[in-house]
């Protein structure tokens, strides 16, 4: 067991050197400019945030559209701390520790609620959130925050984003990921079998948080610049737009769609003033064969089940 | 000492008495059934046992300590272990994970250990893999441990839900109508496999039941409630030709015109 896993270890590492070592070499080159580079790295962030939404959502199958603010919060933490004279990583990593902590003080309350209500509630807080920060004048109010020096270089955002990856992959798979999947599949079993799903939803929740908070980090020593409506629910409803897109339970999955749809609105500049009719028709039409595509694999499925159950009574 | 003690549990919806000074104990290697006619309120004493419900006054001494109250989680730790009435499985995972649920609560390591993989993980990981398999070839699904556990014929499907319950080491173990929706052969079966598993989990076992055929044929012991008490209790040869029990389940004689 040990050793397979060291061997996936390796190989998703050096995987990931290669990838890394290209796009330097593509970025110190100047054959990716400047504005690809940062598409690049925003698209690093949001895989950060798409991850750690992943968790909670398809995961641990809570609902949440406040995802955006634990982005928030950890961005104007590691922004703040910063201008106070903490280095840069400490600034994230500080960031990203209050961003849990506001994780596990919201969910502790709100993650006994479920479903829609759930979701209604974690809306309420990130707009809470929106509203607050753009009262505190320290923080430059609705104007923003201005002059965080960019030290978020393209090695900091990768190497989060692998950090990611492993720490979240990690969870996933061991006793505390299995937690939280059983209570996505069913509370009350889950329950009957031992596990306080409350205490596994507030750590999927803190942990998601965590990440959530040095994705705003990095995105504030990106961007050099943070705004409160940045972070407001239309960045949540992104995520969970990926994270739906990206399917039940993966990380490829999660990646991938991601990463498409964080291109595809570059992608589609050429059609000026066009380009945001056509990128939500192109959201539908992807999200709709996503569906079928879903929808087929579930009546494959009953299908597959009624001919067993056939040839039971035909056996009976 | 008995292993399981109930005095004089009761609780009310809303007015409605649904159990009404219920009592009964279990030692630590019997067999009990617990029948009566719907809504008679079998379930709700299940559910007062497994801390669905807190009932509203008496006591349920479980090894000698109280569990009136306790959280479901809680109690499943005290090792009392349940069935659903619905099969409740984790549908989309595979036969093996639904087992290895059960574990969590039994492995202790960190989310620290998860996250650095340190050895305890590789230690306490090894172990829910053997003991979930181990299980899961006494209960004849071993073959199947990938299939998703929605994919099993019913039976195994009751089966994996009996085999996961056992996963949590009970001392005492709770079925709530294991029996509905088998055909007589799998109900048969089904009989069997409640006396093996006392025989060779040393356990003691509480059932709801509708089949009378299961009840008779393995309960030592039978508790009948109707509208929430008890009206009858004795081994199923007493209980067959109780008067009250027929009254229950058939309704009064008609008077003569």
């Amino acid at each position: 067991m040990m050793k397979t896993y060291v061997k996936k270890l390796v190989a998703f590492l050096a995987a990931s050197a290669v990838v890394f070592v290209v796009f330097s070499l593509l970025l110190s080159n100047g054959v990716i400019n400047a504005y690809y580079k940062q598409i690049i790295m925003t698209v690093c962030i949001n895989i950060i945030l798409a991850l750690s939404a992943n968790l909670i959502i398809n995961f641990t199958g809570q609902l949440t559209l406040g995802h955006s603010a634990f982005m928030a919060i950890g961005a104007y933490a590691a922004a703040a701390i910063y201008r106070v004279g903490l280095p840069f990583f400490f600034s994230l990593i500080f960031g990203s520790l209050v961003a849990a902590l506001f994780g596990f003080l919201i969910g502790l309350p709100t993650l006994r609620l479920k479903g829609d209500y759930l979701a209604i509630t974690t809306m309420g807080f990130c707009q809470i959130i929106v509203v607050v920060l753009q009262n505190i004048p320290q923080f430059g109010g609705a104007q923003g925050m201005t002059g965080i020096p960019a030290d978020t270089t393209f090695a900091w955002v990768f190497f989060s984003m692998i950090i990611t990856i492993i720490v979240l992959y990690h969870v996933v798979n061991s006793r505390q990921g299995r937690a939280m999947i059983s209570v996505r599949e069913d509370e009350i079993a889950a329950e009957a079998m031992g596990i306080n799903t409350t205490h596994y939803k507030v750590m999927a929740f803190t942990l998601g948080a965590f990440f959530a908070g040095l994705a705003g980090g990095l995105y504030a020593f990106l961007m050099m610049f943070i705004e409160p409506t940045q972070f407001n629910y239309f960045k949540s409803m992104d995520l969970v737009i990926y994270v739906v897109l990206g399917g039940s339970g993966n990380f490829a999955g999660c990646i991938a769609s991601t990463g498409i749809l964080t291109l595809l609105p570059e992608v589609l500049r050429f059609l000026g003033n066009y380009r945001m009719v056509v990128y939500p028709l192109l959201l539908i039409i992807i999200m709709i064969m996503r569906a079928k595509n879903i929808r087929l694999s579930r009546l494959a499925g009953i299908f597959r089940r009624t001919g067993k159950e056939g040839d039971n009574n035909a056996a009976a | 000492m008995p292993l399981l003690d109930i005095k004089n549990i009761s609780i009310q919806f809303g007015g409605l008495s649904a159990v009404d000074n219920f009592s009964m104990s279990i030692g630590e290697n019997d067999i009990y059934g617990l029948i009566g006619p719907n809504g008679a309120g079998k379930t709700t004493v299940f559910n007062m046992l497994t801390g669905v419900y807190s009932p509203d006054s008496g006591t349920i001494m479980f090894d000698g300590k109280s569990i009136a109250g306790m959280k479901p989680y809680d109690i499943t730790r005290m090792r009392i272990a349940r069935t659903f009435q619905n099969i409740r499985l984790m549908k989309n995972l595979s036969v093996l994970d639904n087992v290895k649920i059960s574990f969590v609560s039994q492995t202790d390591y960190g989310l620290a250990t998860s996250i650095f993989r340190l050895p305890a993980y590789f230690r306490q990981e090894k172990d829910t893999e053997k003991k979930s398999m181990a299980l899961l070839k006494v209960f004849n699904l071993d073959g199947k441990k990938d299939e998703k556990a929605a994919n099993l014929p019913y039976g195994e499907q009751r089966r994996l839900e009996i085999a996961r319950a056992l996963a949590t080491n009970p001392k005492l173990l709770l079925l709530d109508e294991p029996a509905a929706g088998m055909n007589p052969q799998e109900t048969q079966e089904l009989t069997e496999l409640i006396r093996w598993i006392r025989e060779k989990f040393h356990i003691a076992i509480l059932l709801i039941e509708h089949d009378m055929r299961l009840v008779m044929g393995v309960c030592e012991k039978i508790i009948v409630l109707d509208y929430g008490k008890i009206i009858a209790e004795g081994t199923p040869k007493e209980i067959q030709s109780n008067p009250k029990v027929i009254e229950a389940y058939l309704g009064e004689e008609a008077p003569h015109a």
